[in-house]
């Protein structure tokens, strides 16, 4: 079963063509991940799939339903979960709030019924220490975390994940990634824009490359990784 | 003793001053929003409570009761149809639209109801008084106060103790990432402003009750509420209460000086809080 399914998909801001003709397929509990230089529309995808954009041209699929015109706030009920490359907690409510929120109006819950699976989340993403101060005074990796279990409050059958490893140290990211590890082996299907390589491949099962907004290559993640093209275009090399 | 009568006056007369600015405070908090109609909302929310009073004779606090779901329901349809439109990046479209509301509102209130000053039958309300300490404290100002005080505790329960306030908190703080947490947005800003014409319609009640009113005396009542609002820090419920409190006192201290200087007290009070603290009171932590 596919879990997302984006077909000729463009988008325009102005004479800039931001994505241009994308289309590619995510099955059901895989790990994609998304590779390209600094503005080579990989954050305009994820807005696209999300809902904060609405697409010119082509069609989103999830699960196979039309969500191309559907608005965010849908999108995530039937299963989109975000985190965002700047962090963008509610920084008035406290940590366990953040989720709370996440939580009751993702799934469209009673409060009730999802205090245990927030306490849960907060455990796993080692936040719980840090439960009832406001989201404003967290660190930045405490930030991305939040960023991460905030989403996984929404219980996401797909995640998307923006640079979440961005900015962290060595030990701070290889944490975050086994994180991210245990969330993917219980089925959720993810799609992780990185820049920190080593990072995504050890977690995702298929690597697309991304450049001026068009789809330059996908499939397994080494053959990617050596192939020509992405030498020269990502990583700058001229062969 | 006069002072302390006098400060005890300013202090209750405060409370009816945060009544007026809770419901801005609220929309304004929630959409940042600024609804240059909502002191003609409070007339026309006293104006609806006179209609039932004078119709079926209830009293005034019984024609609230009835007032307050019809005035619940125009703030949903408000927001709904008309603000939800213009809300956006750009701050002017909605300045331009409750501008024009106002005016229109004004305009509409002065054709049904011509411009002579009214009131709400208050009755033996009006003029009685308890004695506390050997200070005279009118019942009607206590029960204004106590109405303030009991609205900004029922917002601060909502605010902190429910879904829908978590959901106030969240939109207000970024409504796009809300809007990916499952929050309709525009269907929260139609709940915030139904709640607001709740103490909109409480605000009317007292105003009417307290003193006369005519179709123009809106935008005086928008700035009073504006003042609390800005005194008290934006964002701050009780803030907004302890803003009321400040051009309450200033107020009747003003006057008790020179009868003349009332107003004027109230505003310079204002300015000098303005001039200390420029960004009010009580600011919230993390704008």
């Amino acid at each position: 079963m596919t879990m997302l399914a984006l077909q000729n998909v463009s988008k325009s801001f102005g004479a800039l063509k931001v994505t241009d003709d994308v289309s590619f397929d995510v099955p059901e509990g895989q790990a994609l991940g998304i590779i390209g230089p600094n503005g080579a529309g990989k954050s305009t995808l994820f807005n696209l799939i999300t809902g904060n954009l609405s697409a010119d041209e082509g069609g989103i699929h999830l699960q196979g339903r039309d969500v191309t015109r559907a608005p965010a706030m849908q999108r995530c009920i039937a299963g989109v979960g975000r985190s965002f490359q700047i962090p963008q907690p509610f920084t008035n409510l406290t940590v366990y709030e953040n989720l709370v929120v996440a939580a009751t109006f993702g799934r469209q819950r009673a409060e009730k019924d999802v205090m245990r699976q927030c306490a849960v989340i907060l455990e796993r993403t080692e936040l719980i220490g840090r439960a009832n101060q406001t989201a404003g005074s967290l660190s930045l990796l405490e930030r991305k975390r939040l960023e991460l279990a905030r989403a996984m409050a929404t219980h996401p059958k797909l995640l998307l994940l923006d640079e979440i490893a961005g900015g962290l140290t060595e030990g701070e990211c290889h944490s975050l990634v086994e994180t991210i590890k245990a969330i993917h082996a219980e089925g959720v299907t993810i799609i992780w824009i990185e820049h920190v390589l080593h990072a995504l491949t050890s977690v995702v099962d298929r690597l697309l490359v991304l450049d001026f907004g068009r789809v330059i290559g996908i499939g397994d993640p080494d053959e990617i990784m050596n192939s020509r093209e992405v030498k020269e275009i990502y990583l700058g090399i001229d062969i | 003793m006069i002072w302390v009568d006098t400060i005890l006056q300013g202090i209750l007369l405060g409370g009816l001053y945060a009544l007026f600015a809770a419901g801005l405070s609220l929309v304004f908090g929630i959409m940042r929003l600024v609804n240059l109609a909502h002191g003609d909302l409070i007339v026309l929310g006293a104006y609806l409570i006179l209609l039932l009073v004078t119709m079926t004779g209830l009293s005034p606090f019984l024609a609230a009761a009835i007032a307050i779901p019809l005035m619940f329901m125009l703030g949903y349809g408000l927001q709904k149809f008309m603000l939800n439109r213009v809300l956006g990046d750009d701050i002017l479209p909605p300045l331009l639209v409750t501008f024009g509301l106002s005016v229109v509102l004004q305009n509409a209130l002065l054709e049904g109801f011509s411009a002579d000053s009214q009131r709400l039958p208050a009755g033996t309300l009006s003029t009685a008084s308890v004695e506390v300490a050997g200070i005279n404290l009118g019942v009607l100002p206590l029960l204004t106060f106590a109405s303030a005080v009991l609205v900004i505790v029922g917002l601060n329960q909502l605010f902190y103790r429910t879904s829908l306030g978590r959901a106030f908190r969240a939109t207000s703080d970024d409504a796009t990432t809300a809007s990916l947490m499952g929050i309709k947005p525009a269907s929260i800003f139609a709940k915030a402003t139904s709640i607001a014409m709740i103490i909109v319609t409480i605000a009317a009640l007292y105003l009417g009750m307290r003193s006369n009113f005519d179709p123009n005396i809106g935008p005086a009542r928008l700035i009073y509420a504006f003042e609390a609002v800005i005194i008290g820090g934006l964002g701050s419920l009780w803030g907004t209460l302890a803003g009321g409190i400040i051009i309450g006192v200033a107020q009747t201290v003003g006057a008790a000086i020179n009868p003349e200087w009332q107003i004027l007290a109230g505003h310079v009070a204002f300015l000098i809080v303005l001039l200390i603290r420029p960004r009010g009171l009580f600011p919230r932590a993390v704008d």
